[in-house]
């Protein structure tokens, strides 16, 4: 299946976008995701094991992920 | 309980306001600002940005952890985006309960809370032109 991965401030700036397209596995977890994103280019400046967020919620590297989830990188954050 | 993340200044009194009710006998607002130096260096302002609906997603959930634990429904929280300039509000937080101990208890818990699990970030621009995403503080 193929996912658009959202990405953000550092991570963003990274890879050069704010989403990349990765293809996967159709029974790929949240790990499979990140090593797909890692493997483009200037993907290994992500670090090895990023939060990721599934549907909004931060998921477990385990996590199953479907062709309909929103996925995203999240650099560590920094509010208040 | 209401929780925003928002694009325009924020209206501290409006927050204040907006809990105020006569069953309480305590009000904690906590103002979180932009600072003029960080870690040496001259800031003139921070941009911030946000994953907004998973933002407003984790402050809701952290308002609606707050409200179970401290015993209050009294409670607003918003975060800025875009750029805020030296002493501009970055974070309000507003609190009100029956008594001061958990109005300023839940204050305190719920910025902490939202510094660890909200996915918002901010990059300084410091005053020599250059600008640099900073980690959590």
């Amino acid at each position: 299946m193929t996912l658009d991965v959202l990405l953000f401030a550092s991570y963003a700036d990274a890879l050069g976008a704010s989403s990349v397209r990765v293809t996967v596995r159709d029974d790929a977890r949240v790990a499979d995701v990140v090593q797909a994103v890692r493997a483009l280019a200037a993907g290994t400046t992500l670090p090895e094991r990023p939060l990721v967020a599934v549907n909004h919620r931060y998921a477990r590297r385990d996590q199953m992920v479907r062709a309909t989830d929103e996925v995203a990188l999240i650099p560590p954050v920094a509010g208040g | 309980m209401r929780t925003a993340v928002v694009d325009r200044a924020i209206d501290v009194a409006a927050l204040v306001a907006e809990v105020t009710a006569v069953e309480n006998g305590a009000l904690s607002l906590f103002i979180g600002t932009v600072r003029n130096v960080n870690d040496g260096r001259a800031v003139e302002a921070i941009e911030y940005n946000a994953y907004a609906p998973m933002a407003e997603r984790e402050m809701s959930e952290i308002a609606r952890e707050a409200a179970e634990q401290f015993g209050t429904m009294h409670i607003v929280i918003e975060h800025r985006t875009g750029y805020v300039a030296l002493g501009g509000v970055s974070v309000a937080i507003a609190v009100a309960h029956a008594r001061r101990a958990p109005a300023m208890d839940a204050s305190r818990w719920i910025i902490e809370q939202l510094k660890a699990r909200v996915p918002i970030w901010k990059r300084e621009h410091y005053t020599d032109g250059t600008r640099e995403w900073v980690g959590q503080t």
